[in-house]
């Protein structure tokens, strides 16, 4: 699915924008850093005690 | 809101939490964005949390996780800042840890020239950036997560991307040391205006 102005249009064709969905827009590339190293970070235990207790409610 | 869901199987349950499960790290990826200081984000995921566990008979199976939950952390973010919830916090957090070098017991709070940057702008064209930029989202799906027109999430984002560049190229963010106090009163400016609701904290208004 390509949406006006997120995927580029290129002679590369549908391949190149599915890929730069995946990844993001170029312009982004400082934002998605920021954000991947969050997502990387170990979980704290207060999140895994939490979705543990969450099949007992 | 559905009609009558079928009822949920077993199956779909387990599916339910393991899929609640991923999303976490993305959840708190999406909170740290929003509220700048991790403590603050990682509450507002746990909220967030909660309230998909308790909505979980609303979840579509085979829709996307990730959209459904984003909606319930950024409205409990919005309605948080309206209720000023976190705004004795927030304005001195914000403050604090931008414009301050990090001291003291909690140890540093190092927030990168990105970071400050990007909570310097008002909450509707910081999430818009986040969702498209960070998140993955299409502009349609960042529209649909926040409740406007795929043309409003366009403005935001170009905005965001705009004030954003000209921050990180001319060097021009709030210092870290409390020194550069007119970058704190227009941060804590913007603060006012948000927690007034002056700033643009409707969903469906054009920006």
């Amino acid at each position: 699915m390509t949406v006006p102005g997120h995927s580029e249009k290129n002679q590369e064709g549908r391949k190149v924008a599915a890929e730069t969905d995946r990844k993001g827009p170029e312009w982004a590339a400082g934002l998605k850093q920021l954000y991947n190293s969050v997502v990387e970070e170990d979980l704290p235990d207060s999140f895994k005690d939490l979705l543990d207790q969450l099949d007992s409610k | 809101m559905s009609a009558d869901q079928p009822k949920r199987s077993a199956a779909d349950k387990v599916a339910f939490k393991r899929e609640l499960t991923e999303v976490v790290p993305h959840l708190r990826a999406f909170a740290r964005g929003l509220c700048g200081r991790p403590d603050m984000a990682d509450d507002l995921v746990q909220e967030t949390l909660l309230k998909a566990w308790a909505a979980q008979e609303r979840f579509e199976p085979g829709t996307s996780m990730r959209a459904w939950t984003f909606v319930i952390l950024r409205n409990a973010y919005l309605t948080d800042m309206r209720r000023n919830r976190f705004r004795g916090e927030y304005d001195e957090m914000v403050a604090e840890r931008i414009l301050t070098a990090p001291a003291g017991q909690e140890g540093p709070v190092h927030l990168s020239d990105m970071h400050r940057a990007l909570l310097t702008l008002p909450p509707e064209r910081r999430e818009a950036l986040l969702l498209v930029g960070a998140g993955g989202f299409s502009y349609e799906e960042a529209a649909n997560i926040c409740g406007c027109a795929v043309g409003t999430i366009k403005s935001r984002v170009g905005r965001a991307r705009a004030a954003l560049s000209s921050m990180l190229d001319d060097g021009d963010i709030p210092q870290r040391s409390i020194e550069d106090m007119r970058a704190h009163r227009a941060i804590l400016q913007e603060l006012d205006d948000v927690a007034a609701g002056r700033g643009q904290t409707q969903p469906t208004k054009a920006d």
